[in-house]
């Protein structure tokens, strides 16, 4: 049979029962709406988590002290962990490929100016910070390129603190007291917004080597390395290790790619939307079984239709492609009003909640739609087939 | 054109077998109109349905046009039903959501045809049974002498060779079913092969060639003047 002559054989039954088939088709659309919305939202928290995380950039490798691998053995003598220290970050800086290098350690302490008090976040870290972490500086000057080991009391101001303790002048050139000792302001940052929750504004950037003895700690919590765009990033690893092995005398440490990291929480978000879209997908399923029964229904009541069409010259295969087209077109239609509805809401929300993440990438709408389609085919199989074996004097019989 | 030879058809009901037909031979010629009566499981409708291929006969043999038919697979049988056999029903079987040219168009469509090859056949034969005024009626508006003459564009639109007529006057009044054999009978001057199943005497004995049927066999093959024995 041509095709346009199935559609419009086809199409003729599904109007024929209006409210039968828009009720057979709602159940399809409901399933279909679910997972577009869920997945939409899924996909979007995905992408604001990403985004979120790449901010900083994406060639930074992390180092942070500690074996991060959990031994059945007792650490004992081997789970001695040497403190990251400043020379570390100096030894580090000297390898190839590596640009910028960011010693960090981080606390609170309370932050005095004139008779303003604030406690805040204090980040001890060395003068690469901006450049690695992509943070600029909106007055003044970041932190001195001082000797590490002994650098100048200055401090940094994030923007929010800048606001709050200097509501009307300038703080660049401005004394201070940072956990009681005295520093002068020589700069302060642009805004940065939050990350996950934490204001990156309501911070004070102090020296870090000036950031250990202010919170009493051996070693830092975290070395960063910004390294070249064209770098070969396993040679850099392990270049970094073989280094900090020969430093600590053992491997103390853990070393974190950007990319691994994306990786893991790509993967992990994925599953996440995988799984928010399967829950949909149960809806989706019991529009199938809807398509199934009306389609049952449907080949049971028109048995004689059957008998005259095989009378007329019609084979098997014409009557199954003639009622499996009845259940495609049911769900496909199903699976478009979804769609539209579920990209809707999805845009909806958009619109209405702009800090709620939503998005609905094109091959999701693809992917819903063929699998209404699939669910259509599958739950017409069985209709079909029966419609099809029917002996047709008995078909015709049949009143 | 039909030949049957030793045709009997055996239905399995519970633990008995009925035996619907008894050695049937019979030899229908192109052109012919002939009329099967005879009591109700005398096995008139089941040699209908044997003749039009939609049951094949428990033994025997069965040529269409010099090609055994007992044979053949269900597909090629479905071929040449929408080939060379139209059929008229009792009960119309027209489909109630399709138009009566829909309705009429169906065999073609079946068959595959173009619709620019189609178009202009349906016309041409709402023409011939009377009906161009209602193309476009859905079944239930219209009479039931309307429907059936809708059924018998269909049956004949493929141009077979033989029309299979199963009660066709059974559910209609006098008047239309007149009509309705008036129609097949004009198409029947014009060579079609017609053969009726009917009850009813006063049209059973319109037909050249009367064949009776009694306990599913062929009791009586009368023919009209001029024509020659079977």
């Amino acid at each position: 049979m041509r095709t346009a002559d199935m559609a419009r054989l086809a199409g003729s039954a599904v109007t024929a029962h209006r409210l039968r088939s828009a009720l057979t088709t709602l159940g399809i659309a409901i399933g279909i709406f679910a997972v577009v919305l869920l997945t939409s939202i899924g996909e979007g928290i995905h992408r604001f988590v990403m985004s979120e995380f790449t901010q900083f950039g994406t060639n930074i490798i992390g180092i942070n002290p500690g074996k991060a691998t959990t031994m059945g053995a007792s650490i004992g003598i081997f789970g001695s962990v040497r403190p990251l220290s400043i020379d570390d970050a100096e030894a580090l800086r000297r390898l190839p490929y590596v640009e910028s290098v960011v010693t960090m350690v981080q606390g609170n302490a309370e932050i005095e100016f004139g008779r303003l008090q604030r406690r805040t976040t204090v980040y001890g870290v060395s003068p690469d910070f901006p450049q690695v972490f992509q943070f600029d500086v909106a007055s003044g000057s970041f932190l001195p390129p001082d000797d590490p080991r002994n650098p100048r009391a200055v401090a940094v101001l994030g923007s929010k603190l800048a606001n709050e303790l200097f509501p009307k002048e300038s703080p660049v050139g401005a004394r201070i007291r940072v956990g009681g000792d005295r520093y002068r302001v020589v700069g302060v940052m642009e805004p940065k917004g939050t990350m996950l929750g934490f204001d990156l504004d309501d911070t004070i950037f102090v020296p870090a080597s000036r950031g250990l003895d202010l919170f009493g700690r051996e070693g830092l919590m975290e070395i960063d390395i910004l390294y070249a765009e064209n770098a070969p990033v396993d040679e850099l690893v392990s270049g970094i290790k073989r280094l900090l092995i020969a430093r600590h005398g053992g491997e103390d440490v853990t070393i974190t790619t950007q990319q691994q990291m994306m990786d893991v929480l790509g993967s992990v978000l994925g599953v996440l939307t995988f799984a928010v879209g399967a829950l949909g997908g149960i809806s989706l399923l019991v529009g199938g079984v809807g398509i199934f029964s009306i389609m049952t229904i449907s080949v049971s009541e028109r048995t004689s239709e059957v008998g005259l069409l095989r009378a007329l010259g019609a084979s098997k295969g014409q009557i199954l492609t003639l009622f499996l087209g009845e259940a495609i077109l049911l769900a496909a239609a199903g699976g478009f009003a979804g769609l539209v509805v579920g990209w809707g809401g999805a845009w909806m929300i958009n619109q209405l909640i702009p800090s709620m993440p939503v998005h609905t990438p094109l091959y999701f709408v693809f992917l819903a739609e063929f699998a209404a389609i699939l669910i259509g085919l599958l739950a017409g199989v069985a209709p079909a087939r029966r419609a099809a074996a029917m002996i047709p004097v008995e078909a015709l019989r049949t009143e | 054109m039909i030949h049957l030879e030793k045709i009997n058809r055996i239905f399995q009901v519970g633990d008995q077998q009925v035996r619907a037909l008894n050695d049937v031979d019979l030899t229908i010629r192109s052109g012919e109109y002939l009329s099967i009566m005879g009591p109700s499981g005398s096995g008139k409708s089941t040699l209908l349905n044997i003749l039009g291929l939609l049951d094949q006969p428990s033994s025997g043999t069965y040529q269409l046009d010099g090609r055994e038919t007992t044979q053949i697979d269900d597909e090629q049988l479905a071929r040449l039903r929408g080939r060379k056999i139209g059929f008229v029903f009792q009960f119309f079987h027209l489909i109630g959501r399709l138009s009566a040219a829909e309705n009429i168009e169906l065999p073609l469509i079946l068959a595959e045809e173009a619709p620019a090859v189609r178009k202009p056949k349906v016309q041409e034969i709402l023409h011939k049974v009377g009906l161009e005024d209602r193309a476009e009626h859905r079944p239930d508006q219209l009479s039931g002498g309307q429907r059936q003459r809708v059924a018998i564009a269909r049956a004949t639109i493929t141009r077979p060779d033989v029309l299979l007529a199963d009660e066709p006057t059974g559910n209609l009044d006098s008047v239309s079913g007149a009509e309705v054999i008036q129609l097949m009978e004009t198409m029947n001057d014009s060579g079609l092969t017609v053969l009726v199943v009917t009850h009813d005497p006063i049209i059973g004995d319109r037909a050249r060639r009367k064949i009776k049927m009694i306990d599913g066999a062929i009791v009586a093959d009368t023919q009209e003047r001029g024509d020659e024995d079977t």
